[in-house]
């Protein structure tokens, strides 16, 4: 199942829509490290509402996902965590403590806004 | 006529049922959980179980496409003194563990993961059992009581 990808002016938002191969997950991964480049993209957004599960490969994958985009100056923030799953991953031991999340779309994209006009501080936050 | 096993301190397990979940690649990782979910509802659990039982067999699950390349998951509807639980089995005839102590440490991994597979799932679950020998395979047991 591919993850579709919006270009939303300098964002990109990926919004998974059922549940992920780990192949599906890689392939996710490729195609936003592939359009941050071609859009010049300055933030992306991947939405996980959808997801029921987030195991270690999928938190893993995420957080590479982040890392590298940042490496290319686009900054990534996860939202929709949902409360179950949220809990799971504290038993499970996964935090993606270095990666920026959000509850949802709305509070993504001011993240991102604020990131990009409001410059180190917001970064910080 | 259910199965009796002797496990836990003093009281019988019965397996009602068993539903095996054949696992060779990263789709069937996908299978396994959602059947573990269905069969988890039907059980009775409801809410943070079900994702936290979904999760735990996808860690056991990915370990065998991982480390063996291929087992199955076999998932079992359980009754102990008139409760309900479900309980996981990850089998394969891979290469075996050579230190489980290691294996159920976190952030220990001969992989690509990031070591949390088995610590986590162990985490997540009521009860936590590793079998394995090097060179004949390994076995995970895992079961969730609703009472737990």
């Amino acid at each position: 199942m591919q993850v579709p990808i919006l270009k939303q002016g300098h964002y990109l938002i990926a919004s998974i829509q059922s549940a992920l191969s780990d192949t599906d997950v890689l392939r996710l991964r490729e195609e936003l490290g592939e359009q941050v480049g071609r859009y010049r993209s300055r933030g992306v957004i991947v939405d996980v509402t959808a997801l029921d599960v987030m195991d270690s490969f999928v938190a893993r994958s995420l957080r590479s996902i982040a890392l590298m985009s940042r490496l290319r100056g686009a900054e990534t923030v996860v939202v929709g965590i949902q409360p179950d799953v949220a809990f799971a991953m504290v038993q499970l031991g996964l935090t993606l403590e270095d990666v920026a999340c959000a509850l949802d779309l709305e509070e993504g994209l001011a993240y991102l806004d604020a990131w990009l006009h409001g410059g180190d501080d917001a970064r910080a936050d | 006529m259910p199965e009796l096993t002797d496990s836990g301190p003093n009281a019988a397990v019965s397996i009602d049922e068993t539903l095996v979940v054949p696992v060779a690649n990263d789709a069937d990782v996908v299978t396994a959980r959602s059947e573990g979910r269905a069969l988890a509802e039907r059980l009775g659990f409801a809410g943070a179980d079900l994702t936290v039982i979904a999760t735990a067999i996808s860690e056991v699950a990915r370990n065998i496409t991982t480390y063996a390349g291929a087992g199955e998951i076999q998932l079992q509807a359980l009754t102990r003194r008139q409760t309900a639980g479900i309980g996981v089995v990850a089998v394969d005839e891979g290469p075996g563990i050579a230190d489980i102590e290691a294996a159920l440490t976190d952030g220990y991994s001969t992989g690509t993961g990031m070591g949390l597979g088995l610590p986590g799932a162990r985490r997540l679950m009521d009860e936590f059992e590793v079998w394995s020998e090097v060179g004949v395979g390994t076995r995970v047991t895992m079961r969730k009581w609703l009472d737990g």
